[in-house]
């Protein structure tokens, strides 16, 4: 059925300085062959190494790029078929003309999320692994892709497993007292139904807490710079970015008037968005601007408060303080200018009343490491252990497991009501299913045909 | 010289117990001539283990064989002397009924509606062959040498092929009962290169009640209220007789621990396989060693005759054994046995080689029922000889197979688990094994068939106006309740918090008030609002109302298993030619030959990525057209 050989970039787009072009198929090697030049042809090259040399298109005899070219043959493989992978330094230009070469000599384009469909048609992946892949191809920093590998090894798998036999347990209990009445097993009450519910539920939450972690890690963690004009939101930001190797350039908002920044705090990836474009926000009555700056703030993870503190702390900064707070969301008060206070005791004054609050003077660069520490203690907050525990890292596991504690909530509503024990099995049966559909237990066409339409944003 | 031709019939169903008489009176009632062919006259529709039809799963069995047109409710109706209804408190969707049954009476009256059937004839004869011409089923030879020629052909063995009953160290050919084995037919399958496998059951002992002191013994009595397995039966009023219970005692642990070595469970004599959910009392105590008691229950095995059956006590002990272990009960003291426990092994195929029609694959008008399916019980072997039985006739008639899918019938769960995933036990029945028990009822048994029994011919013209007429009050009753507006005055306050309930403040629909766990619909009555409407049409109104929310949910899951059941899969596929399938998969599919991507499903063997890659190739083979 899979007979021809495809190529692709297996790299997201635009994400990295490095491309990796895939090959996958029965020609993989011959292919690479018509285009590399290297110590050795590809097809001499051992499986599983890596060799420096050149792609030279065989038309213009002109040199496209230096490359790293990865061979791996047939089955030992992502696909399971032969495999070769090449690196190249190039942007998005040389990676479509080298893919052009490709296609020109015998590679098919590869449809989205084909090399794991492959993978996952040959046998080599299942289906929670499967969307594990895809999170790697999307990660954007070596944390990320360390919890994403963890995940293919199965440690979900196996945590879901876990929560799995605890509801079989219950249920298998309930389901002897059905099916066997007068059989003398230790009668199932329904206020035994309702604690075991309430200790599964209390799993299911820890991982569902967990997402939002794995979130901040995959996606990266939203941060407003907030404050009124003039305290220096905009020093800030470019403070920020020129520190931490930006991992995508500057894209413009959408609107004109925020800005966002892609950088690198300590692992964590952060898009920084600067209200600096807002002017005039929380002192002008201009409704537009309000309502663009609250839905910045309430769209944050985070939100770092700017203050001149040779200003003082005026009304207007409480009345920023008083939108975050409104909105519920974690920050941070930074009081900076410290620079320009000359007294001491001003300064000391700020710091009894306004406990946690950083000093900070952008122009004499201090304050700005401890800031760093602060968004990166939220990030992982009581979650220290994070790296080591198990982490849903995919939103679809994350709604199914959602689904899944809905039906459990359900089946210790129906206990607590006296709903008869039928009923509360039904919920756990269906509970069930909805964890399968994670692991893979039961085979769902829609979950499939979402998955895979899913890959196209992938590649 | 040529055969004797004792006879030509359209069908030939081998074997008289509960799947043999549903067989033979639906092929006889769809207009087909029919010959049943038993071992004994005298053990037609025999129970050779417990007196009771119905329970758990089997009740719903029961009712569906009855809403298709089948014969063992109404037969159970007649001849029953206790009723009750199990799990009154855990649910609609588990409540069962089960009867203890007048055995003999029972086998009398079953006797009875075969001999006055229009196109059944009855025959006392051992089967020894099966005889087929290009795969294709001729007819049968039996003991005597004489040939009777058929189009279809149902085997209906229960546990004669090749029984051997084991009673301690004793071990002898015999079927249940003392009745003669069928040491011929087993060949005779092989022979067609048809699979069999030896599966072991066994039953407990028998007493006579003169010598049993009821005093120390705990009465178990029948339901006031008697509900009908029927849906043609009216109302019932019998004198019930009741149950007992006793217990097992440490002495009688010890006594089996003691003797455990003359167990041939134990001693490697019994090879058959037994199953995990009726194990004896052996068992019993080695594998949940730390129980000290184990109910035991005596129920009576019929009104004219003083034999009870000693439910829970199942052992392939030797007799001086047995005797001893009997007599450690409380209340058995100087029990006499009349019949001593025995376990039995017998030959049965793997049920894995049929179709979902019960026929086997590879040769034309061959049907299999019953125990010889590797199923336990005489409802589910009443099931499926009711099913074998259609599906002979419309294989006569040029008519699809009637396949009951495992939403729609405990049937279909049972025939779907043992041709799809076969089984290395024998099967019984459960709740649990269904995935949508709540809308697979007992109550609503008739809704979700009697429409399908009437199609095939079955169900007749009263049984179908009867159904009609029911569900008419049932959907004006409802529109009733969803019509009528109480008003939330002192007098609606009050019965509200009469029954535990809270007040109302704007008027409510009854339907709603329903609706409410603590009202039921009884109460009604209290604030005239009661309807003088048959007990059946009632309970089905309070479950669709009480349950409304679970009912939708179910229905919406019974939706997303029909899609998967409805991507068919063609029967020439050459599954070793798929690409991506895991190697046991291919083996599996090939074997089994799954109609739909849902029972693909359901193979053991065939994982999800298997699906996946059955998804693939069938989207593949759709675009290559």
């Amino acid at each position: 059925m899979i007979n021809d050989t495809i190529a692709g970039v297996s790299t997201a787009v635009g994400n990295s300085g490095i491309s990796v072009i895939r090959l996958s198929g029965p020609e993989a090697f011959l292919i690479a062959d018509k285009i590399f030049k290297g110590k050795y042809t590809v097809s001499e090259q051992k499986s599983h190494t890596i060799q420096y040399g050149k792609i030279i298109s065989n038309e213009t005899k002109e040199v496209i790029d230096e490359v790293l070219l990865s061979k791996m043959e047939a089955p030992r493989t992502y696909t399971r078929e032969n495999v070769v992978e090449i690196s190249s330094h190039g942007g998005y230009t040389i990676a479509v003309s080298l893919l052009n070469l490709l296609y020109k000599n015998g590679a098919r384009p590869a449809e989205p999320g084909e090399f794991t469909k492959r993978a996952f048609l040959n046998g080599r992946i299942d289906l929670s692994q499967a969307e594990a892949v895809m999170d790697i191809i999307q990660a954007r920093t070596q944390r990320v892709s360390k919890i994403a590998v963890k995940q293919l090894e199965g440690s979900v798998s196996q945590k879901l497993n876990e929560i799995r036999e605890r509801i079989i347990t219950l249920l298998s209990d309930i389901e002897v007292n059905l099916d066997y009445p007068e059989y003398d097993a230790e009668e199932i009450t329904l206020s035994k139904a309702e604690r075991a519910a309430e200790e599964i539920i209390n799993e299911l939450d820890g991982l569902i807490r967990s997402f939002h972690y794995g979130k901040l890690l995959r996606e990266g963690m939203d941060v407003v710079i907030a404050g009124r004009p003039n305290v220096g939101k905009s020093s800030l930001m470019n403070r920020l970015t020129r520190k931490n190797r930006s991992i995508v350039t500057d894209i413009p908002g959408t609107t004109r008037d925020t800005v966002e920044e892609y950088v690198n705090i300590k692992g964590i990836p952060v898009k920084l968005v600067d209200t600096a474009g807002v002017r005039d926000t929380f002192d002008r009555v201009e409704q537009q601007g309000v309502e663009r700056s609250i839905k910045a703030i309430s769209d944050a993870d985070f939100v770092i408060i700017l203050i001149d503190i040779s200003k003082g702390f005026i009304t207007e900064d409480q009345d920023v303080l008083n939108k975050v707070l409104g909105e519920n969301k974690p920050y941070v008060l930074c009081f900076n200018k410290t620079d320009l206070v000359k007294d001491k005791q001003t300064i000391n004054e700020f710091i009894n009343s306004y406990p946690g609050a950083i000093l900070m003077s952008i122009y004499e660069d201090t304050g700005i490491d401890e800031l760093e520490e602060r968004i990166f203690g939220y990030a992982t907050e009581n979650r220290q252990d994070m790296d080591n525990q198990v982490l849903i890292t995919n939103a679809r596991h994350e709604s199914q497991l959602r689904k899944a504690k809905e039906l459990l909530e359900s089946a210790h509503r129906a206990s607590q009501l006296n709903m008869t024990l039928d009923m509360v099995a039904l919920d756990l049966k269906a509970a069930l299913e909805e964890l399968g559909k994670i692991t893979g237990h039961h085979a769902d066409e829609d979950v499939i045909n979402a998955i895979f339409s899913r890959f196209c944003l992938g590649k | 010289m040529s055969d004797f031709i004792g006879g030509v019939y359209d069908v030939i169903v081998v074997g008289a117990g509960h799947a043999g008489c549903e067989a033979a009176l639906a092929t006889a009632r769809l207009g087909f001539s029919t010959a049943i062919f038993t071992l004994n006259l005298d053990n037609i529709a025999n129970m050779p283990c417990n007196p009771n039809i119905g329970g758990t799963a089997k009740g719903q069995l029961v009712r569906e064989v009855d809403a298709l047109g089948g014969q063992m409710g109404i037969s159970a109706d007649a001849n029953f002397i206790q009723s009750k209804i199990l799990n009154k408190a855990k649910g609609p969707a588990v409540y069962s009924l089960r009867a203890q049954i007048d055995r003999r009476a029972y086998s009398d009256y079953m006797k009875h509606v075969l001999e006055m059937q229009e196109n059944l004839e009855i025959k006392q004869a051992e089967v020894t062959d099966i005889l087929c011409k290009d795969k294709r089923i001729k007819g049968i030879r039996v003991h005597t040498g004489t040939v009777y020629y058929c189009k279809a052909l149902i085997l209906t063995t229960g546990t004669y092929l090749n029984g051997s009953i084991i009673i301690g160290e004793s071990k002898v050919s015999s079927g249940p009962d003392g009745l003669l084995p069928a040491n011929k037919l087993s060949n005779s399958l092989k022979e067609l290169g048809i699979e069999l496998l030896r599966f072991k059951t066994g039953t407990p002992p028998r007493l006579n009640e003169r010598s049993i002191d009821y005093s120390k013994l705990i009465e178990q009595p029948g339901d006031e209220e008697i509900v009908p397995f029927s849906f043609l039966t009216g109302e019932l009023n019998i004198e019930q007789v009741p149950c007992y219970m006793t217990h097992t005692t440490e002495e009688t642990h010890r006594i089996i621990r003691e003797n455990l070595h003359r167990s041939p469970m134990y001693s490697g004599e019994i090879k058959g396989i037994g199953a995990r959910y009726c194990p004896s009392i052996e068992d019993k105590i080695v594998r949940f060693a730390d129980k000290e008691s184990h109910q035991v229950f005596v129920e009576p095995m019929g009104l004219g005759t003083k034999e009870v059956y000693l439910q829970g006590m199942s052992t392939s002990m030797p007799e001086d054994v047995q005797l001893k272990m009997v007599r450690s009960l409380p209340g058995l003291e100087n029990a006499q046995i009349m019949r001593p426990a025995y376990a039995i092994e017998y030959d049965c195929i793997n049920p894995a080689q049929l179709k979902l029609s019960l026929e086997i694959k590879g040769i034309e008008g061959l049907f299999f029922a019953g125990q010889i399916n590797g199923s336990s019980g005489y409802e589910e072997a009443a099931a499926q000889g009711l099913m074998a039985g259609i599906n002979a006739a419309m294989k006569l008639q040029n008519r699809e197979p009637l396949v009951l899918d495992r939403s729609q019938a405990y049937i279909g769960v049972l025939i779907d688990d043992l041709v799809t995933k076969g089984t290395n036990e024998p099967y019984r029945m459960m709740t649990s094994r269904a995935e949508y028990r709540l809308y697979l009822r007992q109550d609503n048994a008739d809704v979700r068939l009697t429409s399908i029994g009437y199609k095939i011919g079955l169900v007749t013209q009263e049984r179908f106006d009867r159904f009609m007429a029911k569900s008419r009050l049932i959907e004006k009753e409802i529109k009733r309740l969803q019509e009528t507006v109480l008003p939330a005055n002192n007098e609606i306050n009050e019965f509200m918090l009469r029954h535990g309930s809270t007040k109302i403040v704007t008027g409510i629909k009854l339907y709603d008030l329903l609706k409410r766990p603590e009202i039921e619909y009884h109460y009604l009555s209290e604030i005239g609002q009661g309807a003088d409407l048959p007990k059946e049409v009632i309970e089905q109104v309070s479950i669709s109302i009480k349950y409304e929310g679970y009912l939708k949910r179910q229905m919406n899951q019974i939706e997303q298993f029909k899609r998967m059941e409805e991507r068919r899969l063609p029967e020439e596929i050459d599954y070793s030619s798929i690409h991506g399938l895991s190697t046991e998969a291919r083996q599996k599919l090939n074997a089994i030959k799954p109609v739909s991507l849902g029972q693909a499903s359901r193979i053991s063997g065939v994982s999800p990525a298997d699906i996946s890659v059955l998804l693939v190739y069938l989207e593949s083979r759709k675009r290559k057209g």
